[in-house]
């Protein structure tokens, strides 16, 4: 009886999936529209007429394009690795790794593939095109005009890759110390229940909701003078600690832990305390209970945890873009220096090809951990 | 647990907290009441020019900066009280736009421009948010299992996706000839000006908030449907209750507790809201509590920061932090009381 009657009519149903049609093509469109638009000449990208900003007529008589073979060969290139990934990556990285050591053997093997996919991608596939494509005829002439070029400009000669790197420095910093920090402080939070502990958490929510300029408005004077207030305790070297990024991962690590403790914590909080009890009875102490017997279960929430401060690392803007200077910079403000100069349309189109490269990354990381980025937005509220 | 093994646990995070939390607190406290800058005297100075038969001289007084033995500008911190919150708030101004009921006037100011915009766009975007969340949360529920993953993989890149960056690829869609400018213009069959005026850059704004937080909402509330209790729904049905009815009487009580939380997390992110004026490249038109402070910090021409004036600025945004703060710390009392 139930599936009958809740059953609902077709005039629903058209309406429901035509409204999560809507919505997906309002999610996914601004981003897949700047990366077309990033594989374009300035004439094409900034077109009136889509139909010319996907085909881009101006970049294929500019001489480069992709033909229906190229993108062939480049999709299945693409649907192979991903294949490969997913079937057989794991049962190698299971048998190859030493025991205890998955997390590494798992690095490893996303070096190797990474390695292996952009050798194939741009060594290996642009030199098979090129003997194919005049032999084929129809099927080897250029269909959509496209070309790269942007990206060459972005990461060689404007020097992204250094941005990249500076960016990679302090996302691993932050990731790893919020962790070590947070995961400790989560787990004495959620097994104390006494007042303290709950102050403790009702000041980092207050700490959490501090909008991010106070915090750096208090450290500006601070680390541009640190070199003469360090002086009595460090001697003649002491640092500048302005535009340092260790400086800066101290000050994410610090802005990010209020909400790294929160989420911990609630995790923590659903594994039974009578494992630990069971531990401690056997004789181990508070901290060998907490490293042989809890973190083996954690690591789910870990890897989510983990996740959202790589967010806040990596998309950060404001702390970033004041507290590092010109040679340390990282992705984000450096497409904000990159877009203030634009003059022409060219400028313009090198600075998409650098959102796009920034949001790459990101994309991947949703593929790879959608479940748990969905399980982190909703432990904070479901669970309480 | 000992006190002594928490100690050991919290210690290490609670000393970050104290160290990069707590502490800059406390100096822009103290910067908002101080102000730094160089000393300057006066001094006399005798200018001669060779003249017929004597001299012609002339003596001015001059203000120059004083320089200490190394050679550098010498400078002096001077506790200054309210005089920087007057400089930042414009009182004087203030009042003669009130006296005048003259908006523009008023608007012109930019910390009260700031906060006309801060909260507007925070009471705007707050049902939008909630609303839209809501729908996908259903239209979602409502789909079936095999497309589930796809449709939350493709919500969850709004979200996911740096605020700069976000702001600007909406901000690309509409600059200059961009393709749904070109859209809109063929809809409504008018020539548009959308970076021109400010009205038309905060709706773009706001459609960025909205679309960048609703998957959040969304998924949060999806979480929560499924955890509806089916007797009830189904006890409804049998007494007649219609499709409406059921989402208004069952459904959303149930996302009660959901819909404040995502309402109290969204309150305190938008009021911050700093990365769209960025994106938007609209600080010479729509200004934001936060992006004033950094505006501040940032060396002008002269290379020089305005510490002071960005300390004070910052002290006023808080004051709204705890206003909005002020409800979610009676209820979290309350429920750690009722739980003893």
């Amino acid at each position: 009886m139930t599936a009958k009657a809740l059953r609902q009519p077709a005039s629903l149903r058209i309406v429901s999936g035509a409204f999560l049609a809507f919505w997906c093509l309002i999610a996914a469109f601004p981003i897949a529209w700047i990366a077309v638009m990033s594989f374009k000449s300035p004439v094409d990208a900034f077109d009136s007429n889509p139909l010319n900003v996907i085909f881009g007529p101006a970049t294929r008589a500019d001489g480069s394009g992709w033909s229906i073979l190229e993108i062939g060969l480049g999709l299945a290139v693409i649907w192979v690795t991903a294949r490969l990934t997913v079937r057989r990556a794991p049962p190698l990285v299971a048998s190859y790794s030493p025991g205890g050591y998955v997390a590494l053997g798992w690095i490893v093997a996303a070096v190797l593939i990474g390695l292996g996919f952009v050798l194939v991608f741009f060594g290996l596939l642009p030199l098979v095109t090129d003997l194919l494509n005049p032999i084929l005829g129809p099927l080897g002439r250029d269909i959509i005009g496209a070309t790269t070029e942007h990206y060459q400009t972005v990461w060689i000669e404007r020097g992204f890759i250094d941005n990249f790197r500076n960016s990679l420095i302090v996302t691993t910093g932050v990731v790893t110390i919020s962790l070590t920090v947070g995961t400790l402080a989560g787990y004495g939070l959620a097994r104390s229940g006494s007042t303290l502990a709950f102050w403790i958490l009702i000041i980092a929510l207050i700490f959490r909701s501090l909008p991010h300029s106070v915090l750096v408005a208090g450290y500006l004077p601070v680390f541009i003078n640190s070199a003469e207030w360090l002086a009595p305790i460090l001697g003649e070297n002491a640092p500048t600690l302005y535009g340092k990024p260790a400086a800066v991962i101290a000050v994410l690590v610090a802005i990010n832990q209020p909400f790294t403790i929160w989420m911990l914590r609630s995790f923590f909080a659903n594994i039974p305390a009578d494992l630990d009890e069971a531990a401690r009875v056997d004789g181990c102490s508070h901290f060998k209970a907490f490293r042989l017997v809890i973190m083996p279960v954690m690591w789910p929430g870990v890897i989510t945890t983990g996740l959202f401060s790589f967010l806040l690392a990596y998309n950060d803007f404001l702390v970033t873009s004041l507290l590092l200077d010109a040679s340390n910079q990282t992705m984000v403000p450096a497409i904000a220096g990159m877009f203030n100069r634009e003059t022409t349309t060219t400028d313009q189109v090198v600075a998409v090809a650098a959102a796009v490269s920034i949001t790459a990354p990101l994309f991947l990381l949703v593929m790879v951990f959608q479940r748990q980025i969905v399980s982190g937005l909703t432990a904070g509220a479901v669970k309480g | 647990m000992k006190p002594k093994v928490f100690a050991a646990f919290v210690g290490p995070s609670i000393f970050m907290m104290l160290l990069f939390i707590a502490f800059p607190l406390v100096s822009v406290f103290w910067n908002s009441f101080v102000v730094t800058q160089p000393v300057y005297e006066t001094v006399e100075v005798e200018n001669c020019t060779a003249g017929f038969l004597e001299q012609t001289c002339t003596t001015e007084m001059e203000t120059r900066p004083v320089l200490d033995e190394s050679g550098e500008i010498r400078r002096q911190t001077e506790f200054v009280g309210f005089q920087t919150y007057q400089n930042v708030l414009e009182m004087g101004r203030f009042w003669e736009a009130v006296k005048d009921r003259s908006w523009t006037a008023l608007q012109n100011i930019d910390f009260w421009k700031a906060l006309r915009f801060t909260l507007m766009f925070t009471l705007v975007t707050l049902p939008l948010v909630l609303g839209v969340g809501l729908a996908i949360a259903l239209v979602i529920n409502n789909a079936s299992q095999k497309i589930k993953g796809p449709v939350i993989f493709l919500s969850l890149l709004p979200f996911i996706i740096t605020p700069v960056i976000g702001a600007l690829s909406i901000n690309w869609l509409f600059r200059g000839d961009g393709i749904l400018t070109a859209f809109l213009e063929w809809w409504l069959e008018q020539d548009l000006a959308l970076f021109a005026q400010a009205w038309t850059i905060e709706l773009m704004m706001m459609f960025y908030r909205v679309w960048h937080v609703a998957p959040f909402a969304a998924i949060v509330f999806y979480a929560g449907l499924q955890t509806v209790n089916q007797d009830s729904l189904e006890s409804a049905v049998i007494d007649g209750a219609s499709r409406w009815q059921r989402l208004r009487l069952i459904v959303i009580p149930h996302l009660a507790p959901l819909l404040i939380f995502v309402a109290m997390i969204h309150l305190m992110d938008t009021y911050r809201v700093f990365e769209e004026v960025v994106g938007f490249r609209a600080e010479g038109y729509v200004i934001s509590l936060q992006w004033l402070t950094y505006d501040f910090l940032t060396p002008d021409q002269a290379g020089n920061r305005s510490i002071s004036r960005a300390s004070a600025s910052a002290m006023l945004t808080m004051i709204g932090i705890a206003i909005l703060l002020v409800p979610l710390l009676k209820r979290t009392w309350r429920d750690h009381k009722g739980s003893h």
